[in-house]
């Protein structure tokens, strides 16, 4: 080939990600949550929700590998189906708050001026309250359900996406391809989706990859605190909140292992999007 | 033009030689080798690269972008990035191989011995420490200075670049210091150590023609007070050759061509160096009678690993022989060449002016009294209280070009945005093409307002979104504009693409993919897509390599008279416009200094400000010490001005007092040839005249 430098196609970045280890770590976790969600039913060696009240509080043993719990159900296979309750409204949560996030984040960049001030200002004013706050007050109000838990958290990770959004704008915005669709009197919103969109595409991806954690935590945390996924349906929140009470009677494997389970799914999600973030950008 | 005789092609010599090789060199490169590893295999930077420099020597090594010089630069002084790796040879400075040198060693090499000027001086200057503290450390660091006169050494060498009033220069932070300024200031502290090397990495490329004439003109008294040697490395030849005893010409990694500036320069021995040469526009060449040479071809390939002779895939004279690598021969006294044609050399065949344009190319002459398509009346641009254009008029015919000349900060730029519509002027002025006035901005002008006038940017890497294939570039102002469609869009994008000489296989590439010079013309395919009449071209060769630049020069001149489309070529460039323009508007300030026809411009009387912008261009072989410096501080564009805009570095400045007090008015001097000065012209020709007279007298 006559040009300087060798093509720097997408297929081979793809392939760059597969041969760092944090990634294929971070998929292989990854992979098997969703795994678990998908066909937890059938791979769960006894029904999560069946009682056995004479066998509760039982330690780990042959017959149940992490013990059970208070009502005597299997915490392990509590912690396999749980994994469904938290991989449903989670993507769907952050999908939602990274689109409107980006909408909003493109506006703000391109166009500047007052709309921009303002909602900044405002970006600004939700960022400075918890999130977890912010999301009682809507759940409180809303009742606590899944499209909730979805539109509540969407919406919470909206500003904070959008201000990553507009600051990748804004660094387009200096180059001079945009006067140029200007000129060729293109019009706002496909200069916004055609030329500039896909320069921001990787930023985009990255935000996610990393909203998605900070999603996985904040409906474990809201679970937890009873406002998230109601029981009896199994979820690690939920399940930590259930039996965290006996914990100093030494009933340890009744938290633990849901804990690790919360902790697991949130590392190999946060190594994914590293390895992301480094390929595109390195 | 009479090339002088050509003696015979001296024996080549047996084994190989070093060319001239100073009695006790300060620095000796000797069979350098460098790679940089990526992506797992070796990619040569430098092969087989010897040259010396002696004491008090300046040193040229010149080359375009992916030659290897600055890895050269970087070598010498171990410093190259982490994947760069020295394969062979030895360096020597002083003595010592820094190849070699411990730690401790080689911090003590860089605080005494070398010291080294990069092309951004505020990259090499601390933001946070004010600039007399970093000159005084540098003072110390050396162990020149003990710590306590530190301050009055670091004023004194301030004074000997020439910087006026230096305790308040040291008082200042470097983001407060101009461009010239700051680089002054890194060369005395590059100075403080009393290096025996100095290493200059495209000093000037970065400041104003005017500025980097007086940065230029520093370095010759400064090496002889210091016997410093200086090494120094460009791409642009003019620079080299005015300030350079010896110069050593790199082409992918390889010293092809080395000897004395002047030798090389006037006679070229290797087909490379003389490309190079002829690609530059000279003094009296024009667009209409006088093609420019461009080097046909590209670069190898990073990684390439062919063993015949580097430049045998672009060079004309290249016969079976070039197929294995050439030896050095030597042809001349201390000159030395690879090239087993090096006989030949100057008598290279010019590039093929045949093209898909040749018929074009016989241009139309425009004739006298063509209609006025683009006329500015009055047009000024304030941002707050910066003045950027005031009270600009201009006027443009149909496929002619103007030139706009003037250093950043003049308002070029913006004056460009202004007539595409980017950038509304303040109320009052007007753009008018073909006597219908345009909207102020963009939203409010009609597609065909759009089509009508074009652009083509200065950085192609900026202007073309990254992310959009060649084809999709292009196909969108045929689509937008012309209001093709189907078959008769493809029909014409195939069409636009041969006529700006892009390959079927580049319309699926992406800009990433593509060199320089490919990515100008897929700008200049899709500024042309909609059947533009005025097309402004805001720098479009300054990020290319001078080959290049001239392979730009000639499309864009074919296109002119294939299409009798009207440029504004905006340049700071004064031999590209002399080349291209018909018209030019010289710029200061967001003023206009002088305007006309470009012979009237180019020749006395002129401007004050245009004498010195023509005497600070540097040239290949010209004469380069009757410069007219410039004293003073660039030009503010805030506040009221008082006065002559350029009453502060004129060189001609009225003793009466008139230039600080009243501005001058845009007098008709000639035939549409206007000048803003106080001085009578019939004294600005006198006094120019006879300046130039001078000049000649010396030279001869």
């Amino acid at each position: 080939m006559a040009a300087a430098a060798p093509a720097r196609a997408n297929p081979a970045r793809w392939r760059l990600l597969f041969r760092r280890p944090t990634f294929v770590a971070g998929a292989a976790i990854l992979l098997f949550w969703i795994v678990c969600a998908i066909f937890g039913g059938s791979i769960a060696p006894h029904n999560p929700l069946a009682q056995q009240l004479l066998a509760n509080n039982a330690p780990p043993s042959g017959a149940h590998w992490f013990g059970t719990d208070q009502l005597g159900r299997d915490v392990l296979s509590r912690v396999i189906a749980g994994s469904r309750s938290i991989l449903e409204v989670t993507p769907l949560a952050t999908l939602l708050g990274t689109v409107l996030g980006t909408v909003l984040g493109l506006i703000m960049g391109y166009f500047g001026g007052a709309f921009d001030l303002i909602v900044s200002r405002l970006v600004e004013a939700v960022l400075a309250l918890p999130a977890v706050i912010i999301a009682f007050l809507f759940i409180v109000a809303l009742g606590p359900s899944a499209l909730t838990l979805v539109i509540v958290i969407g919406l919470i990770f909206t500003p904070v996406i959008a201000r990553t959004v507009r600051a990748a704008v804004l660094a387009e915005r200096n180059l001079d391809y945009l006067p140029a669709a200007r000129l060729l009197g293109e019009r706002p919103w496909w200069i916004m989706i055609r030329e500039i969109l896909p320069n921001v595409a990787p930023t985009v991806l990255v935000e996610f990859t990393v909203r998605l954690g900070y999603a996985i935590f904040t409906v474990a945390t809201l679970s937890f605190l009873g406002f998230g996924i109601q029981p009896p349906t199994p979820d690690w929140g939920a399940d930590i909140y259930a039996n965290y009470g006996v914990l100093p009677a030494g009933y340890w494997w009744e938290t633990l292992f849901p804990a690790l389970a919360v902790a697991s799914l949130i590392t190999a999600i946060n190594l994914v999007a590293d390895s992301i973030e480094q390929v595109l950008n390195g | 033009m009479a090339e002088p005789t050509i003696p015979a092609a001296p024996e080549p010599a047996v084994g190989a030689t070093l060319g001239e090789t100073p009695a006790a060199p300060v620095l000796e490169v000797s069979h350098l080798d460098v790679a940089y590893r990526v992506r797992g295999t070796d990619q040569p930077a430098l092969r087989d690269v010897s040259f010396a420099i002696g004491q008090g020597e300046t040193y040229g090594l010149v080359g375009e972008s992916g030659s290897g010089k600055s890895t050269a630069a970087l070598a010498i002084v171990r410093y190259l990035p982490r994947n760069g790796r020295v394969g062979g040879g030895t360096i020597r400075i002083g003595g010592r191989d820094p190849l070699r040198m411990g730690r401790r060693e080689l911090r003590e090499l860089r605080a005494r011995s070398v010291s080294m000027v990069y092309q951004e001086p505020a990259k090499a200057l601390n933001p946070a420490l004010r600039t007399g503290r970093q000159i005084a450390e540098a003072f110390t660091a050396s162990g020149t200075v003990p710590p306590a006169d530190a301050a009055d050494a670091t004023a004194e060498m301030l004074a000997r670049v020439r910087i006026p009033d230096p305790r308040r220069v040291m008082d200042r932070y470097p983001h407060e210091l101009s461009g010239g300024m700051a680089q002054r200031a890194v060369i005395a502290m590059a100075l403080a150590s009393r290096p025996e090397l100095l290493i200059l990495d495209e000093p000037t490329t970065a400041l104003d023609a005017t500025v980097q004439a007086e940065v230029l003109d520093l370095l010759a008294p400064l090496r002889d007070e210091f016997r410093t040697s200086v090494l120094f490395i460009s791409h642009n030849l003019a620079v080299i050759s005015q300030v350079c005893d010896r110069v050593g010409v790199l082409y992918a990694g390889e010293l092809v061509e080395e000897g004395r500036a002047g030798d090389v320069f006037t006679l070229p021995r290797h087909p490379y160096t003389v490309g190079l040469l002829r690609s530059i526009p000279k003094p009296g060449q024009r667009k209409d009678s006088d093609r420019l040479d461009a080097i046909p071809g590209f670069l190898p390939a990073p990684g390439d690993t062919s063993t015949e002779c580097v430049f045998a895939p672009r060079c004309a004279l290249a016969t079976d022989e070039c197929r294995t690598a050439p030896p050095w021969f030597d042809t001349g006294p201390g000159r030395r060449s690879r090239c087993y044609r090096h006989g030949d050399a100057p008598d290279l065949p010019r590039a093929a002016v045949s093209g898909p344009l040749a018929a074009a190319a016989e241009r139309a002459t425009v004739p006298d009294g063509n209609e006025e398509l683009l006329t500015v009346t009055g047009v000024s641009k304030t941002y707050g209280t910066a003045r950027v254009l005031r009270d600009v008029s201009l006027s443009l015919r149909r496929g002619e070009t103007l030139g706009l000349v003037g250093e950043s900060g003049s308002g070029k730029t913006t004056l460009a945005r202004v007539l595409l519509g980017l950038t509304a002027p303040d109320s009052g002025g007007s753009v008018a093409l073909a006597g219908v006035p345009l909207a102020a901005t963009l939203g409010k002008r009609s597609r065909g307002n759009l089509r009508d006038m074009q652009i083509v940017f200065q950085n192609p890497d900026s202007a073309l979104n990254r992310r959009r294939t060649v084809r999709s570039l292009i196909s969108r102002p045929l689509a937008r504009l012309a209001g093709l469609s189907g078959g008769a869009l493809a029909a014409r994008l195939t069409e636009l693409a041969s006529a700006v000489r892009l390959e079927e296989r580049h319309l699926s590439m992406r800009p990433g993919q593509l060199s320089g010079g490919l990515k100008q013309r897929v700008a200049i395919a899709r500024a042309f897509g909609g059947g533009p009449q005025v097309v402004v071209c805001d720098e479009p060769t300054s990020a290319l390599d001078v080959s290049v630049q001239a392979a730009i020069l000639n499309l864009l001149a074919d296109l002119q008279a294939a299409e009798q489309v009207s440029y504004v070529f905006i340049s700071h460039d004064l031999e590209l416009v002399r080349y291209l323009a018909d018209q030019i508007v010289v710029l200061y300030a967001g003023r206009v200094l002088e305007s006309g026809p470009a012979a009237d411009v180019f020749n006395p009387p002129h401007h004050p400000y245009t004498e010195a912008l023509l005497s600070a261009v540097p040239t290949v072989g010209g004469p380069g010490t009757t410069r007219i410096r410039l004293e003073g501080e660039p030009p503010t564009v805030f506040g009221e001005p008082a006065g002559c805009p350029f009453h502060t570095r004129c060189p001609r400045k009225l003793p009466s007092g008139v230039c600080e007090s009243t501005e001058p008015a845009l007098l008709e001097v000639g035939q549409g040839h206007l000048i803003r000065c106080h001085i009578p012209v019939g004294d600005l020709r006198e006094v120019q005249r006879g300046e130039a007279g001078s000049v000649q007298g010396e030279s001869q």
